[in-house]
């Protein structure tokens, strides 16, 4: 293709835009509303997942060893632990370490009459987990492990929060599935329409002579723009009521700012960002190209 | 590179229906039935008949938009039966189109409409500017380049057509009932411009159902009847079946 063909078709893609300015709004509104929908629900999701992982890093396992148990013998455990893959932490807290968190816990100035230590056997590792759904097989493992006495879990905030995780992983994959197929079907419809407008001058390029490449090549152009563009305008809203969003919940819900963590812009947009682009570039691209695609056969 | 044809043509043959049938769906009616013509490079032919004689099949196999149900049509060495979908493009490039209802783009200019033609084939921007003012100039609307179709005249409108259809000087002009939409006057001017088209050498084929066209012209005319060939004569008239 010569270079000045590739300028021409580029700048007839620009043009298109303007050539039908109702179909081009009609198709950013359409592409925008879509994804704005699917930006804000990424956002809410992607915000209770975090709060759920910071959740499940706070539960772990503790193990406790026999009495007696060498020092030598401890360090192997802990070593052994290490190198399991559900592990994400571990943490050694010696006897003193134990008694003196208890202490400054429950017991205040009324520790003073304790002349030795009663929890003389209170070491343990406590394990934090890379996903509280693998606490079973690892408190399975830690019984087998010779030497130690005790494995103390939170079996139950482990199972409500793999429960919650599973619920959300569940409801979030249909409500993203449902709005891209919404979204594709809406903006598929779109291009048609506009396309059922443009028949006529892809007609006439075809008995002129063009090739289906150059008669394709400006609407696909268009597409993408449109779909570039009806992708920008949700990210640019997001990214300023975000933040606005945010600071409304934690000065209005004081309590729930110190419960919840949650994400800031940048990490929202780390993944959102490329995926809205993606998601309208590729529905603009690919509505063009299978609609235009229809009416080159003549 | 397109199957040459040669056994099939005679050196001065553009066009050859070689026992050309056409249906649509099977079982039905033949469009077109057992048609066979030839026509030699330069020459004017009008092809006539009602509706529904086989008149627009006749430009849509031709135009390649069709492939006949049986026998063969060869155009310009083109073998259409066996040119292949992405060579239809370039086989197109050597006919000239003009429609009844001249089909321009609504939104460009006339020289924007005659421009396009040439952008199709990749013609640089500088022959561009030389062959659009050159052809508008034959087409008598050299002054009118920047006005848009809906600002003139039908006889205009076709006359920026013709121009679109002759700026990448093809080997054959076809028109589909070009005067369907104009004033007997303005039709009259429209076919004087097709016998100037003609007299430099290009091989024009206009179908049409205006008797008064036919008659005046006095050219070679192809009558169709329910799709097939009724008569073919040099300096013919149109046979008024009523």
């Amino acid at each position: 293709m010569k270079i000045s063909t590739l300028f021409y078709t580029l700048w007839q893609g620009i043009k298109n835009l303007f050539r039908n300015k109702l179909f081009t709004l009609a198709s950013i509104a359409t592409i925008s509303s879509c994804l704005f929908l699917f930006g804000i629900f990424y956002a809410v999701l992607a915000n209770f997942q975090n709060i759920i992982k910071t959740a499940e890093e706070g539960v772990c396992v503790v193990v406790f060893f026999d009495e007696g148990i060498s020092e030598d013998r401890i360090g192997e455990i802990g070593e052994m632990i290490k190198k399991r893959g559900e592990v994400s932490a571990i943490n050694f807290v010696s006897a003193d370490e134990a008694w003196e968190s208890f202490k400054e816990e429950y017991l205040g100035e009324y520790s003073e009459g304790f002349l030795e230590n009663p929890l003389a056997d209170s070491a343990n590792y406590e394990i934090y987990l890379n996903d509280v759904s693998m606490q079973n097989s690892l408190v399975t493992f830690l019984e087998s492990v010779d030497g130690v006495r005790e494995v103390k879990r939170s079996e139950m905030t482990a199972m409500t929060l793999d429960g919650v995780n599973k619920l959300i992983g569940y409801v979030s994959l249909g409500i993203i599935l449902l709005l891209f197929f919404v979204s594709v079907f809406l903006i598929s419809n779109t291009v048609t329409i506009g396309i059922q407008v443009r028949k006529e001058e892809i007609t006439i390029m075809k008995y002129i002579g063009a090739t289906d490449f150059f008669t394709r090549a400006p609407f696909v152009i268009e597409g993408i723009l449109i779909g570039l563009i009806g992708s920008s305008i949700p990210l640019g809203v997001i990214y300023f009521l975000y933040n606005r969003a945010i600071g409304f919940v934690t000065d209005s819900f004081s309590v729930l700012s110190q419960l919840l963590n949650f994400l800031t812009i940048e990490e929202i947009f780390k993944v959102l960002l490329p995926l809205s682009l993606a998601i309208g570039v590729g529905i603009g691209f690919f509505g063009s190209f299978s609609t235009v695609r229809k009416h080159l056969r003549v | 590179m397109p199957r040459r044809k040669k056994r099939y043509m005679e050196d001065d043959e553009v066009i050859v229906f070689d026992h050309v049938s056409k249906m649509y769906k099977e079982n039905s009616n033949y469009a077109l039935d057992d048609v066979s013509i030839r026509i030699k490079k330069g020459e004017f032919v009008f092809v006539v008949g009602e509706s529904g004689s086989g008149k627009s099949t006749l430009t849509k196999l031709l135009l390649r938009e069709l492939i006949p149900t049986k026998g063969n049509i060869y155009v310009l060495n083109y073998d259409l039966k066996r040119l292949r979908h992405r060579k239809v493009p370039k086989y197109r490039r050597n006919i000239g189109v003009v429609f009844q209802d001249f089909r321009l783009l609504r939104d460009r200019n006339v020289y924007e409409n005659v421009a396009f033609a040439q952008r199709i084939i990749q013609v640089s921007g500088r022959e561009i500017r030389r062959n659009v003012p050159r052809v508008l100039a034959t087409v008598n609307l050299a002054g009118k380049y920047k006005a848009k179709p809906n600002n003139l005249s039908g006889g205009e409108q076709q006359r920026v057509a013709i121009a679109r259809a002759l700026v990448n000087r093809p080997s054959i002009l076809l028109a589909d009932e070009p005067t369907g939409n104009l004033d007997p006057k303005t039709s009259l001017e429209i076919m004087h411009l097709f016998e100037e088209i003609n007299n430099a050498g290009t091989t024009v084929i206009m179908v049409t159902h205006d008797k008064n066209i036919v008659n005046a012209m006095s050219k070679r005319v192809i009558t169709l009847n329910r799709g097939v060939v009724v008569s073919d004569e040099e300096n013919g008239v149109y046979i008024d079946e009523d």
